[in-house]
């Protein structure tokens, strides 16, 4: 069965339309802390979540929003927990990266890796309490050098668990380029702890959508786990007010108070020698130049915008569910903000 | 005297100290960026990014320490320690001892903790008294600028493993990162004097172990470390206009922990009031309590600390954390219930 993206692509506008106003919340100073955000990764999520049912668990990261309101999650309380308020989905004690929803057996962490140990466990409850059933687990390519989440692969291709380790990989940890601080192949890897793996361009709905319906297919009928390798780009970078965006964004206004000092620190008299220096030098430079060079702002790169390309041939029936959608999304959010009775 | 600021303190002295000891090196996620002034003037040999492999680079850290290196080891916050746990709890902690007192592993963990800026109990934790109660470890928590580079150098001077900790409400640069991102919409209430200050031409070590009084008073003992120190000098500014004059200790060290300084103030006003942005059972306030009995030591005390998980709703989070309006309340409790 080929995947429906009339289906897919509402998730993903969905998503992606509430994620742009939390933005806007987070910009106006309603969210006080960090806030990771999923947009560029709406196309994993929405390939691998459409096709979980009632009994299937999500093991989530810091950036779980985007995956529970596709799983159904009421987006009301979801986005009144992100403002910290009392009739949030957590009664405000939990916030973005730690949205919990026993109802949909989905658990998000701030802790890298976390979701490789919790998918691990709700497998394993699954297979004695709901068998059938199987658990995912949603992660970057940072936390591919998490001991635990390795771990956690070996012991679900030891028990043969029902997960899905999903892989999105958008090339950085933090503000690391991954490649620098990953030694092999991530999907060697995978293979070397007895978890097959599959790759699928993250960016393409309809190709996670399928890699996707295998690895749940093999999951369901006691095969054990699949590790999927999805690439993405995350539009906004690790979160919001990334500082390697705004340097590039807004060079003018970032750049002195980061040049300033790393110039007088450059000149010090004591330290190391020239040619230690300038390989310091380099290395920040490059930091820059990777950011500049980033993919993040080519279009080609949305994967929102890859999915609505599909559909642009009936323009009428586009036009009429992008505008149920953007009416639902904004009454979703005035509701959220609308002041609770008593 | 320099002013400056108090991750721009702590650098600082680590740079002076780089620049003495060849054998300082220093690693973590993210540091060619974190770090990246020491990175242009002590090369990237010495200044290295390190994979989000906690377990992995901490303990390696603890065992560079053992075979010579004099590491500092970073963690993007103290509540990442979870990952690394084994490393300190196991090794670094136990390596003294094990070896009859003939090895030991001088690695710094240096590590942002404590909240105030909205991030979630995952992120905001202040967690010096689970680190304190292992045997081993010394425990650092500096107040100021000044306190923070002095205490940065003792730290890399001592022979130990140190666990360092930054509160982030008093540092610049993680404000700015994991709080604000660069926005002027959010404001925190960010401690004055603890996140600006004085600083030495040429930094000195500063004593482990050895607490300062930053208020005399006769009538209470307010007790703390880190932001809490912040939280009760305004405290007292409330107080004294109701008649009440505090001590205020900044322990500055958690382990060890000055049980002279202690004793004298607790002695002296015969109320002692903990304030901990830790939690409060099993830690550094019961610590005080247990302190001030075995001594003889005998007082009336309260404490105003941290009770359950930090919520994640800023007016949630501000009563959570100990702040000024508990500090005075209980500090009234207190010296009421001792009036005859």
């Amino acid at each position: 069965m080929p995947a429906d993206l009339w289906v897919l692509y509402p998730l993903m506008l969905r998503s992606r339309l509430f994620e742009e106003a939390i933005a806007k919340l987070w910009h106006e100073g309603l969210i006080s802390g960090e806030m990771h955000l999923g947009t560029g990764e709406e196309a994993i999520i929405a390939g691998v979540v459409s096709q979980l049912r009632d009994g299937d668990a999500m093991a989530l990261d810091h950036r779980g929003t985007a995956a529970l309101l596709m799983r159904g999650l009421d987006p009301v309380p979801a986005l009144r927990e992100l403002l910290g308020r009392p009739d949030g989905l957590c009664g405000g004690m939990g916030g973005h990266m730690h949205l919990l929803s026993k109802e949909h057996l989905a658990a998000s962490s701030g802790i890298v890796g976390a979701a490789g140990p919790t998918a691990a466990g709700f497998a394993l409850a699954a297979n004695h309490l709901r068998p059938g059933s199987i658990s995912v687990a949603f992660f970057g390519d940072g936390a591919m050098n998490q001991g635990m989440l390795m771990e956690s692969m070996n012991l679900a291709a030891a028990w043969k668990l029902p997960v899905l380790f999903v892989c999105k990989d958008d090339g950085w940890a933090i503000t690391t380029k991954s490649e620098e601080m990953t030694g092999g192949s991530l999907n060697e890897r995978a293979r070397g702890l007895g978890v097959p793996p599959v790759e699928a361009d993250g960016l393409d709905v309809a190709a996670v959508w399928q890699a996707a319906e295998g690895a749940i297919q093999r999951a369901r009928s006691g095969q054990g786990p699949t590790f999927l390798h999805l690439r993405c780009v995350h539009l906004e970078g690790h979160f919001l007010g990334f500082q390697l965006i705004r340097a590039v964004r807004e060079p003018l206004k970032e750049m002195p108070e980061v040049a300033f000092p790393l110039t007088k620190s450059f000149l010090h008299p004591s330290g190391a020698g020239l040619g230690e220096r300038l390989a310091g030098v380099k290395a920040v430079m490059a930091k820059i130049l990777a950011t500049l060079r980033d993919p993040r702002r080519d279009p080609a790169n949305d994967p929102v915008k890859r999915a609505r390309a599909g559909l642009q041939s009936d323009a009428a029936r586009l036009q009429e569910l992008e505008d149920r959608i953007e009416k639902d999304v904004g009454l979703a959010l005035e509701a959220a903000l609308a002041e609770t009775s008593q | 005297m320099r002013e400056m600021f108090f991750t721009q303190a702590v650098d600082d002295a680590l740079a002076q100290a780089m620049a003495d000891d060849r054998r300082i090196v220093v690693f973590g996620e993210d540091i060619p960026l974190l770090r990246r002034d020491l990175l242009v003037r002590f090369g990237p040999k010495r200044v290295l990014g390190a994979p989000i492999s906690e377990s992995a680079f901490v303990g390696a850290g603890v065992a560079a320490a053992m075979a010579g290196l004099r590491p500092v080891v970073e963690l993007y916050m103290v509540d990442f320690v979870g990952v690394a746990m084994d490393a300190l709890l196991n090794h670094a902690a136990k390596l003294e001892a094990f070896s009859g007192g003939k090895w030991k592993a001088p690695v710094v963990v240096r590590a942002p903790c404590s909240g105030g800026y909205g991030d979630g109990g995952q992120h905001e934790q202040s967690l010096w008294g689970w680190l304190a109660h292992i045997p081993g470890l010394t425990v650092i928590v500096p107040s100021t600028p000044a306190d923070a580079g002095g205490l940065m150098l003792a730290s890399l001077q001592h022979d130990g493993p140190t666990v360092f900790l930054e509160p982030k409400l008093l540092s610049e640069s993680c404000l700015k990162f994991l709080g604000s991102g660069g926005r002027k919409t959010v404001q925190y209430d960010v401690p004055a004097e603890g996140a600006r200050g004085e600083v030495p031409q040429k930094w000195e070590p500063l004593p482990i172990g050895k607490a300062v009084l930053r208020r005399t008073g006769k009538d209470v003992s307010i007790v703390s470390v880190g932001v809490g120190v912040h939280r009760a000098l305004g405290a007292v500014e409330v107080l004294q206009k109701e008649g009440i004059s505090a001590d205020v200790l900044d322990l500055r060290t958690v382990a060890p922990l000055d049980m002279r300084s202690l004793c004298e103030t607790a002695g002296k006003t015969g109320h002692v009031l903990v304030v901990d942005e830790d939690y409060e059972g099993f830690g550094l306030s019961g610590e005080v309590a247990a302190i001030l009995a075995e001594k003889g030591v005998s007082v009336k005390y309260r404490r105003v600390c941290t009770r359950g998980t930090i919520p994640y709703a800023r007016n949630l989070e501000d009563e959570a954390l100990p702040n000024i309006g508990r500090i005075c309340a209980s500090a009234k409790e207190l010296v009421g219930t001792s009036s005859k």
